[in-house]
């Protein structure tokens, strides 16, 4: 390549001028650092369209807690008890959260500190899913290199850095555990392939730190767990068990164990939990191969050893049943959860657990979703899985294994997309990487003759193109162009579609609202913080908040207050009973009301603007809730003929519950919309049944500008009776 | 004058509710107006028992025009004083809300009816929880234990001893004579208020009809259902006496000489005078008033009060409690004060005990659960103002350093991991070097 030239400079010119190899190091660098910075800046829509803020509701809580944990330092943070949480029960944060992502946050923040950058926690909350965001892309290019090869890596790097399915868990704001979560798990899982690749015990020592790191960080990890002795499994069964994977699994098995168990949320359910016990079973599965292994090398007889085989086998089956199911019956190992359950049968929660079926994240996901966040990344992943199938490794298989089980529970649940969505950008990154290198192999073997066009890469396939390619000359080119050109169209496609959807549709905080006006201006709606900073300004310090659970984490965490119910959903007795409260008519509510001392209670009510994901269209769960605890409360009582209405021809429980009351109150007066008579709900598109609606408990205490919450005081007992 | 006197007293922020705004007292009274003019003249011993205690009386007329109970949204007076059983409406801004209001803000009330209420009167009573027989002729006849009189077969003027037996409400000395007695009867009405007592019922005799008319169907209210004088006492501690018989307070009545039918004792005075003036006493918060002061909690051992306690730890409470005897605040003596630790039930329930200085206290070992608990004090004794404190305190678990590091029970499991280290290193040891 490098020219020969005499003069001096050109001397200089040629120390400078990089060998082909340095040039290709230079690009990849080069490609990876723009990669890096697009996965950041990608993510910010958020805070250019509102401002740096914490989205959603989770996030509240992570936000509140990583304060805390700033202002009291780690053991306070350990022993925290809060008490201004699920009144009167109160809950110990420390044992119940999964500390990884604050104390990253925290870590992060401690060190810009020590650097002398002076920024506010809540920053560095706001930006840390969007740094570890980039940061998987490099974990993503890592892991590609593994599996295929550096062209793969790269294009799975560009993938990840904006797939939608990541992005709607990742952008600025959304300071969540899965934000770090998947950064975790794909770190976890690359360290694990390389370990089983290499067979070093220090790859399966960083993997096992790697895990321990997911596991402080989310509950996803209980999918590493299962996942990667499935593997192992299947390794095991297709023959290709190797010392490699013994040492592998075994060092990243027990340290991860032990290294979990720290956690205090975990704690001994690794060796407790029904879920956990997968990974026991394949560990003492091969202790079971690797002692056999070993009796085969020392009998020579085949005969004999089948024998032995047969008992040992048997043996071993034997005990570990007897074990699992002592176990099981002695109540030492508990049983799967529901969440769990609910994974493995879709239908499960729906008819057990109301709990889990009514989050809008557990939903089944919609075709639509799938076609939304991976867009050509659902087509390419096929493609991918059959090259991975040509090319059958160790870490292929893995591959395979990761995107099939996941897709599956990406199926069942919406928010497991995002666990599916790294695999599945590795695998299309394999079709792509594998395509357009075949392709341009192609095109450059026409150039420079067919013979020298293999030199690297699979050989199989490509001996296989090159004799389709050598009855089909004159067209060859021509369709490798066209092809690449459409392979072009198709990613240069998919790159406006994640960035329209990443602006678009999952930049939004939903902590405010924003709508188009009828002149196509933007207008935003403010109401829940108006809402939370009216409770932080005028009602006491010790005031109970009673409202659904959803919007607990907010109360505490923006209003100060207390609450009965929040979005860490432990325990079902006490959700339940808000939910009787809100079903009940109002003198009975008005009881427990008195008996959990609430003093507000808080609805959040979509008639006026026409906000669809209100009170009352939540109201079924909390109906559904309640009657699963308390057999007094009957869904069939609010419904007409197995239908959901508020309008005239809704059930008269329906009319006169406290939740349809409060949020009702007042509105019968109010006009909507131009044309409709008063009392329309925008939100449902009827006009509301009951238009005269009195509160003989309670009292409005306020109202926000556009009536997407509403706050009532419960009033004082009467004074004479 | 007498406010400042009080003020002087009760120089606490806990004092009785009536205390604290420190404008001078005042009884407002209505006499009967035009209705029945003899009644304006003729009360002179109630006009004095009041005065005579240091309280300021003011006299209108029930249709005075200017009448009102409240100035630019505070309150004239302290307490309301209604002899005026049959008027229909007052003059002035008063009405049935009005005195509704004026009692639930804490101010207390003394409702005299009569045969011939009024609707607004009755009304009135109503809402206190009392309802007054619906016959407006009808009034209370005991045809056996009636007062003797110079009219015979007047059997509708009834000499009754049936009170309630309490010092706190009725005083420590012992009402012997009968009370006289002419007017309306009335029954409580539970379900509209639980607060309403008997404080002075007719026998199992009496019966309550229209003596002017014969008695067609059986009468409604009868026997020791009848409630002739009732009080009540609010949540808010404000309190009512209601009383079916205007004449009871009259002069005539205080000073005529009582015997009851069948009986040989002969009184010299009827015992209205002095079950009048003591019960008054009563409802203006002259006896049965108490106050609780300097709720305290520490552990034991400490001093500070602490933002927070730990399961298992051991606390003391502590209250003083006073009460007010009419000139100064003395201490309460009672042993059936108790504390709860409440979390949506009792966990703790104590008596505390107390040292005769108005302290009661007590300690007791906060119970092994964690959450937000209240210290609660909920005394309601018969005659007393009811003492209702709470304090929210959450408790919290043991801290991870709060546990014992090194428990005996596990020192065999030391001994393995220990042992199990000890053999795998000298195993390594052995395996990597022999021969």
């Amino acid at each position: 390549m490098a020219t020969v030239t005499n003069t001096p400079v050109s001397d200089l010119l040629k120390s400078f001028k990089l060998k082909t190899k340095q040039q290709e190091l230079l690009i990849r660098v080069s490609i990876l650092c723009l990669v890096y910075i697009l996965a950041f800046i990608i993510r910010l829509f958020s805070v250019l369209r509102y401002e740096s803020m914490i989205h959603e509701f989770d996030p509240y809580f992570n936000y509140r807690t990583t304060l805390y944990l700033t202002q009291n330092g780690f053991y306070d943070f350990w022993n925290w008890f809060d008490y201004e949480s699920w009144y009167p029960l109160g809950r110990i944060i420390g044992g119940t959260l999964y500390p990884g992502l604050m104390v990253t946050a925290v870590l992060i923040y401690r060190i810009l500190h020590f650097l002398r950058f002076a920024v506010h926690i809540r920053e560095v909350c706001v930006l840390t899913a969007p740094f570890f965001a980039s940061n998987t892309t490099l974990v993503a290019y890592f892991f590609g290199k593994e599996i295929w090869d550096t062209g793969a890596g790269l294009v799975a790097a560009i993938l990840i850095a904006i797939c939608p399915g990541y992005i709607s868990r990742s952008v600025a704001g959304s300071y969540d555990n899965e934000g770090v979560a998947i950064f975790a798990l794909l770190f976890t899982f690359y360290l694990f392939v390389k370990a089983v690749n290499t067979g070093s015990l220090a790859w399966s020592l960083a993997s096992a730190f790697g895990y321990f790191y997911m596991v402080s960080a989310w509950g996803g990890y209980v999918f590493i767990i299962n996942l990667i002795p499935l593997y192992v499994l299947v390794l095991l069964i297709t023959g290709r068990y190797s010392m490699r994977l013994y040492i592998a699994y075994n060092c990243m098995y027990v340290l991860g164990m032990l290294l979990a168990m720290q956690i205090r949320f975990v704690g001994f359910q690794h060796v407790q939990s029904g879920e956990h016990m997968a990974a026991m079973g394949v560990f003492f599965l091969m202790q079971v191969f690797y002692f056999l292994d070993w009796v085969k090398h020392m009998l020579s007889d085949t005969k004999l050893f089948q024998a032995f085989l047969r008992i040992t086998v048997t043996c071993a089956v034997a005990v570990g049943t007897i074990a699992l199911g002592l176990g099981m019956l002695s109540g030492y190992i508990s049983p799967w959860t529901g969440r769990f359950y609910s994974l493995l049968d879709p239908t499960y929660a729906k008819d057990h657990i109301p709990i889990i079926a009514s989050v809008s994240e557990h939903q089944p996901t919609a075709w639509s979703s799938f076609m939304f966040d991976y867009h050509i990344l659902l087509f390419l992943f096929p493609a991918g899985l059959y090259f991975c199938f040509k090319r059958l490794s160790d870490a292929t298989i893995f591959i395979v294994m990761y995107g099939l089980t996941s897709m599956y529970f990406a199926g069942v649940m919406v928010r497991l997309i995002l666990v599916a969505t790294p695999a599945v950008c590795l695998i299309s990154a394999i079709a792509v990487s594998a395509t357009v290198k075949n392709l341009t192999v192609l095109l450059r073997s026409k150039n420079k003759g067919v013979l020298t066009g293999s030199t690297k890469g699979s050989s199989s396939s490509k001996a296989s193109s090159k004799a389709l390619l050598d009855q089909s000359q004159p067209f060859q080119k021509n369709g490798a162009i066209a092809l690449l050109f459409g392979a072009f169209y198709l990613l240069s496609k998919y790159a406006t579609h994640c960035t329209w959807v990443t602006s678009e549709a999952y930049s939004s905080p939903s902590i405010v609202l924003a709508a188009r006006g009828a002149h196509g201006n933007r207008v935003i709606f403010d109401d829940y913080r108006e809402a939370y900073f009216w409770l932080r300004q005028n009602t006491p310090a010790d005031a109970k908040v009673m409202s659904w659970w959803d919007y607990g984490y907010q109360i505490t965490a923006m209003g100060n207050r207390t609450v009965i119910v929040d979005n860490n959903t432990w325990n079902n007795t006490h959700i339940a009973t808000v939910g009787r409260a809100m079903s009940s008519y109002e003198d009975e509510a008005i009881e427990i009301m008195r008996s959990l001392d609430v003093d507000y209670v808080l609805v959040v009510f979509g008639g006026v603007t026409g906000y669809s994901s209100d009170d009352i269209n939540k109201f079924l769960w909390m109906v559904r809730i309640g009657g699963g605890v308390f057999p007094v409360i009957k869904e069939p009582d609010y419904l007409v003929n197995g239908e959901y209405r508020v309008d005239k021809g809704a059930a008269p429980k329906m009319l006169n519950c406290l939740m349809y009351k409060l949020c009702y109150y007042r509105f019968g007066e109010m006009l909507t919309e131009y044309g409709k008579p008063p009392g329309y709900d925008r939100a449902r598109g009827v006009e509301i049944g009951n238009k005269d609606i009195k509160l003989e408990h309670l009292e409005e205490a306020f109202t926000t500008s556009n009536w997407i919450v509403r706050i009532y005081k419960v009033k004082p007992p009467n004074n004479r009776w | 004058m007498h406010s400042l006197r009080i003020a002087d007293r009760s120089p606490t922020p806990c004092s009785p509710r009536r205390f604290r705004h420190q404008v001078p007292l005042h009884l407002l009274q209505f006499p009967q107006s035009r209705l029945r003019p003899r009644i304006q003249v003729v009360p002179l011993h109630l006009l004095q028992f009041p005065q005579s205690r240091g309280f300021d009386l003011e006299f209108k007329l029930a249709d005075d025009p200017k009448i009102a109970l409240q100035r630019y949204g505070r309150y004239l007076y302290d307490a309301l004083i209604l002899f005026c059983p049959s008027v229909e409406r007052f003059g002035g801004s008063i009405d049935l809300a009005a005195i509704i209001d004026f009692f639930d803000s804490g101010h207390d009330l003394i409702i005299a009816a009569d045969s011939n209420a009024s609707d607004l009167i009755r009304e009135v009573g109503n809402e206190c929880g009392v309802e007054f027989d619906e016959d407006p002729l009808a009034v209370v006849i005991d045809h056996i234990s009636y007062a003797v009189s110079e009219t015979e077969g007047d059997h509708t003027l009834i000499a009754s001893d049936d009170l309630i037996k309490s010092d706190v409400i009725l005083g420590s000395k012992r009402i012997v004579a009968p009370i006289l007695f002419r007017g309306i009867g009335h029954s409580l009405n539970p379900a509209n208020n639980w607060y309403v007592l008997k404080v002075l019922s007719a026998s199992p005799s009496a019966y309550s009809a229209n003596p002017k008319s014969k008695l067609s169907t059986p009468p409604t209210l009868i026997g020791s259902a009848i409630s002739l004088v009732s009080i009540v006492q609010a949540r808010n501690n404000a309190r009512i006496l209601i009383t079916g018989s205007l004449s009871m307070f009259n002069n005539r009545f205080f000073r005529s000489g009582v015997q009851k039918a069948g009986s040989q004792t002969k009184h010299e005075k009827s015992g209205n005078e002095q079950f009048l003036t003591e019960i008054s006493k009563w409802v203006f918060h002259e006896r049965g008033h108490l106050k609780a002061v300097n709720v305290k909690h520490h552990k034991v051992g400490e001093t500070d009060e602490p933002a927070l306690y730990r399961i298992n730890d051991e606390l003391e409470y502590s209250v003083e409690i006073y009460e007010w005897s009419g000139t100064s605040w003395e201490p309460y003596v009672a042993n059936d004060v108790q504390v709860q630790f409440y979390m949506m039930s009792p966990y703790v329930l104590k008596t505390m005990s107390h040292d005769k200085k108005g302290l009661f206290s007590t300690s007791f070992k906060v119970p092994d659960v964690y959450g937000v608990f209240q210290f609660k004090v909920e005394y309601q004794k018969l005659g007393y103002t009811s003492l209702s404190l709470s304090k929210q305190i959450p408790v919290r678990p043991y801290k991870h350093n709060e546990y014992e590091r090194f428990i005996p029970a596990a020192y065999p499991y030391y001994g393995a991991a220990f042992s199990m280290m000890a053999g795998f290193f000298i195993f390594s040891f052995v395996h990597l070097y022999s021969k």
